[in-house]
């Protein structure tokens, strides 16, 4: 029995975020993956929550007529990897989104839990930073549009009010056309283990695919929150590719990384990943985008 | 907590029964309607003893609430044997490969091999073991349990190929 102090149960969004407002310390209850492990742990025995697991409304993907890219948060990760509009515009979202836990987990678990649980090793995390998602967050007050480069506050603690509820994740056109990403994650284990490092590139070419358009690189676990890497980006973008450029790429992420060092990994192992992670995945990225190195 | 009532297929059978909003399917599955198959392993959705099949998908009951499962279709071992007692394709294969040692994983892997047996396009044997590999075996090394699932959809595909 999972030591719930109050559970309650909207049938609607509108009825969620009713009790949201009037329950702001109740926790929302998504996958459950995390929240009942720590109920059951003791760290969050007691708790109120508002169980929104059987919403369907906020479950599902699709192409909106901008062109956008919506997932609704209650997605479970492995609907994301097997979906078609995935499979074709964000596959490295796909693949990093596999990477979690294991079957189980990624039947169960959801990207909406994933990204508001605030941890820096969230396997979805650095991919959506990585493509510039914005969040659509509700409250009975009505909708506010958030970039997720803004939602991260410190370790566990994003930009939430005690009355929101996170209703949708964007990606809009402009970021993920003809653009080609790659997620890397270290771990100890291929399976059922948290990223030691986690590191997601996403490249355009010019039309000539000689040269980097726009980079994009965001890393999880190299610092306390999911992060971009704006130095390393800024010294790619418009540069001719060669073998040289991709790493001083990766040399230039280190200065805007703040790795430490925790019984996974040492700081030092981490600084390690940062660069050597940022090559792979620059170099499978603009291989995937058509060009040459 | 006030009981709820859900309505729930459970091995082909329609049931509707009370459960607590606080309680685990697993404790559910074992305790309510004593299918004790279904094992308390690690209890926070490491291990995969307490795996089953809800809607064609594989989850850890023991992290899963049990009124989540309303309006749901769930399978578990005991629905796999026929009613005279024949033991399906995947159960005899784990006794032939010599799959099982304590058995205590065996119900759980089995319901995570199901997703995996009717999927007509071969498959290698690295992604059998991702599809197992939220299930733990503390006793036999695995290597007889991915036999095993090979083994059975080998027989699955030579069944369906004699049919045509």
């Amino acid at each position: 029995m999972y030591d719930f102090n109050n559970i309650y149960q909207p049938k609607t969004i509108e009825e969620a975020l009713k009790m949201k407002s009037e329950h702001p310390e109740a926790l929302i209850l998504a996958g459950g993956s995390d929240i009942l492990i720590q109920v059951r742990d003791g760290k969050l025995a007691g708790c109120d929550v508002i169980n929104i697991q059987p919403l369907n409304e906020l479950r599902g993907i699709c192409v909106e007529d901008n062109g956008s890219i919506l997932i609704r948060p209650l997605t479970s990760f492995s609907h994301i990897t097997k979906n078609p509009i995935i499979e074709k515009f964000l596959p490295a979202l796909g693949f990093a989104v596999d990477q979690i836990g294991g079957p189980q987990i990624r039947n169960i678990g959801t990207i909406g839990g994933n990204i508001c649980n605030g941890v820096t090793s969230a396997d979805s995390a650095s991919t959506l930073k990585a493509y510039d998602a914005v969040l659509e967050i509700a409250s009975v007050d009505g909708i506010r549009l958030l970039p997720y480069a803004d939602f991260s506050k410190g370790p566990g603690k994003v930009d939430l009010k005690g009355n929101e509820i996170l209703t949708g994740i964007r990606v809009p056109k402009e970021s993920y056309e003809n653009t080609y990403g790659e997620y890397m994650k270290y771990s100890v284990r291929r399976a059922m283990d948290i990223a030691t490092l986690g590191c997601s590139v996403n490249v355009r070419l010019t039309d000539d695919k000689k040269s980097i358009d726009r980079v994009r690189i965001a890393y999880g676990v190299a610092g306390p929150t999911p992060m971009r890497v704006p130095t390393a980006e800024k010294l790619g973008n418009g540069k001719v590719i060669t073998e040289q450029l991709i790493t001083d790429i990766a040399e230039a992420a280190l200065t805007d990384v703040k790795p430490r060092t925790s019984w996974r990994a040492s700081k030092e192992f981490r600084m390690q990943l940062i660069k050597e992670l940022c090559k792979r995945s620059l170099r499978t990225s603009i291989k995937k985008a058509g060009g040459t190195i | 907590m006030a009981k709820q009532l859900i309505t729930v297929t459970i091995n082909n059978k329609l049931t509707e029964l009370y459960v607590d909003p606080r309680e685990s399917l697993a404790d559910m599955l074992r305790n309510d309607l004593k299918l004790t198959s279904v094992k308390h392993g690690c209890d926070v959705g490491e291990c995969g003893a307490c795996t089953v099949v809800i809607d064609g998908e594989n989850f850890d009951s023991c992290i899963y609430l049990a009124i989540w499962a309303d309006g749901k279709s769930i399978t578990t071992v005991e629905g796999l044997a026929s009613l005279e007692g024949e033991l399906a394709d995947i159960q005899q294969a784990f006794v032939d490969d010599g799959a099982i040692q304590c058995g205590f994983c065996t119900p759980g892997f089995i319901m995570s091999t199901l997703p995996l047996l009717n999927v007509e396009e071969d498959l290698s044997r690295e992604e059998i073991k991702k599809q197992v590999s939220g299930n733990f075996c503390r006793c036999t090394g695995y290597t007889n349990i991915i036999n095993a699932i090979e083994h059975t959809r080998e027989k699955i595909k030579n069944d369906r190929d004699s049919d045509k």
